[in-house]
């Protein structure tokens, strides 16, 4: 079963109909790169999986279950939202770090707080809490900052940066990964150093989903392409059929562009 | 007499200081109060709070104050005039007036909370969206991500604003003698009366100065002390 499917998502903003009616599925461990110049709604999509925008219609399942749908308009109750927002983790292209707390603290905040509403938190606290610290140092050991725990996000390259918002994301232990072009903000020698923080994870068997302008990142890191235009999937495939083979005038003449 | 005259300076600065610090403790938390009505997005609150910033900070404080103290009785006055003669007339009629202190406080508190309210809200929303939507993909509430999040940074930013505007509320305490609020301009003008002394207000003018020498200084300390991020 797919871990991701959304089916026939639409959003307007306005006028202007954004996404036309997406549909797409993903399979656990595995890597979707989302392509297709500005404006195409790739970001606009990713927003409304991650419920920073409300989709107007349509259905979106993690794991089995619905985490939206568009037919159902009763009012969501905050806390529902929020149990269904932790299924899935996103990390921005502005990394949007907590200026005010070190590394250590951006990655362990929200965690800290979301233990707090476990039933056993009061009598455990303490191992609660040592738990969340440890699992906290191994992932930013794994995202080489082991020795950045007590630096502040401005004295953090940008790279560095995203790779801190990185270990923040998967320290709520989200299903899939988002990423909304992580390295658009980044100089190029950072832009590999995320890039290679993100094969790292897929190699450790991620299942991530990534907006991105790097087409060598994704024919070389996806097992699934997805080429959007004007609101719709254009073409999709895995990465040999998408940028060896397209079968779209728009995905070629949109390669064509991105590869000169 | 340089005795005599510290000893009633420092009498009317005790006042000052009175008004300042009670002033301070309840329109800093009401300033906050009435931002949220200016952000909120029901309309009456947000019209409401924003009506009530609009005359507070469009008419003299000077007006506020007389109003304040004067107004209930004024009112009562006119009340008793219809000579409608049944409780609910007869207790509004009978309305009492604040007595001197408590009406410059509530005038200053009024006062300071619109201005501080605009501060805040300045604040507020100079911070950029993407630490709410940081916070919302994260899981936290809305609660959370504002006292976690959000507030440190708005004080962060609205420290240097806020220290322009206590240091102009220490000089406009000075205000409370138009109702006979005995505080230190009160006390040096009276050497003016009584023994044609001028020098006695420009002594009070010391104690602003070092009042508000002081006040720079821990406004210096705390933008000092959150230099270690940057936002």
């Amino acid at each position: 079963m797919a871990i991701l499917q959304v089916d026939s998502l639409k959003k307007s903003f306005g006028k202007n109909e954004v996404l036309k009616g997406i549909s797409l599925s993903l399979e656990e461990g595995q890597v979707m790169s989302i392509i297709g110049s500005s404006g195409s709604g790739k970001t606009t999509l990713l927003r409304c999986i991650n419920f920073l925008e409300t989709a107007d219609s349509g259905q979106i399942f993690v794991d089995g279950d619905v985490i939206f749908d568009g037919e159902d308009k009763s009012k969501h109750k905050a806390k529902e939202t929020r149990e269904k927002q932790l299924k899935i983790g996103l990390v921005f292209q502005q990394f949007n770090l907590f200026p005010q707390y070190n590394v250590f603290d951006n990655v362990t905040l929200a965690v800290k707080l979301k233990a707090k509403e476990r039933e056993d938190y009061k009598g455990n606290k303490k191992q609660i809490l040592k738990e969340i610290d440890e699992n906290a140092k191994k992932i930013l050991a794994e995202m080489g900052l082991s020795d950045k725990m007590e630096a502040y996000p401005w004295q953090l390259s940008g790279g560095q940066q995203q790779r801190v918002a990185i270990a923040r994301a998967l320290a709520l232990e989200p299903k899939i990964l988002f990423f909304d072009e992580p390295t658009s903000a980044l100089d190029p020698e950072l832009t590999i150093e995320v890039l290679k923080v993100i094969k790292e994870l897929r190699n450790m068997g991620r299942t991530m989903v990534v907006v991105t302008h790097e087409m060598e990142f994704a024919r070389n890191v996806s097992d699934k392409v997805i080429f959007m235009a004007d609101g719709i999937i254009e073409e999709e495939g895995c990465p040999t059929d998408v940028f060896d083979h397209p079968k779209s005038e728009k995905t070629k003449a949109f390669l064509a562009k991105s590869f000169e | 007499m340089f005795w005599n005259v510290t000893v009633s300076l420092l009498e009317g600065f005790m006042t000052t200081l009175e008004l300042f610090c009670l002033t301070l403790i309840f329109a800093i938390p009401l300033g906050l109060i009435i931002s949220f009505g200016s952000m909120s997005k029901i309309f009456p609150i947000k019209w409401i709070s924003k009506t009530v910033v609009w005359v507070i900070r469009g008419t003299p404080l000077m007006l506020q104050l007389i109003v304040v103290f004067y107004g209930p009785e004024l009112i009562a006055g006119w009340i008793g005039e219809l000579g409608i003669d049944n409780a609910l007339f007869n207790a509004l009629a009978g309305m009492k007036g604040l007595d001197r202190f408590p009406s410059v406080l509530l005038a200053f508190v009024i006062n300071y909370a619109c201005y501080f309210s605009e501060i805040y809200r300045g604040g507020i929303e100079s911070i950029p969206k993407g630490q709410y939507e940081a916070c919302q993909v994260l899981g936290m509430t809305k609660s959370q991500t504002f006292f976690r999040v959000v507030l440190l940074q708005v004080v962060k930013r609205i420290v240097p604003p806020m220290g322009n505007e206590i240091i102009t509320l220490v000089k406009d305490t000075s205000l409370a003698r138009t109702i006979a609020v005995y505080e230190i301009i009160w006390n040096a003008q009276k050497f003016i009366k009584n023994g044609g002394l001028l020098w006695p207000l420009i002594y009070a003018g010391a104690f602003y100065l070092i009042f508000n020498g002081l006040l720079t200084v821990i406004f210096s300390r705390i933008e000092k002390k959150m230099d270690y991020f940057k936002a």
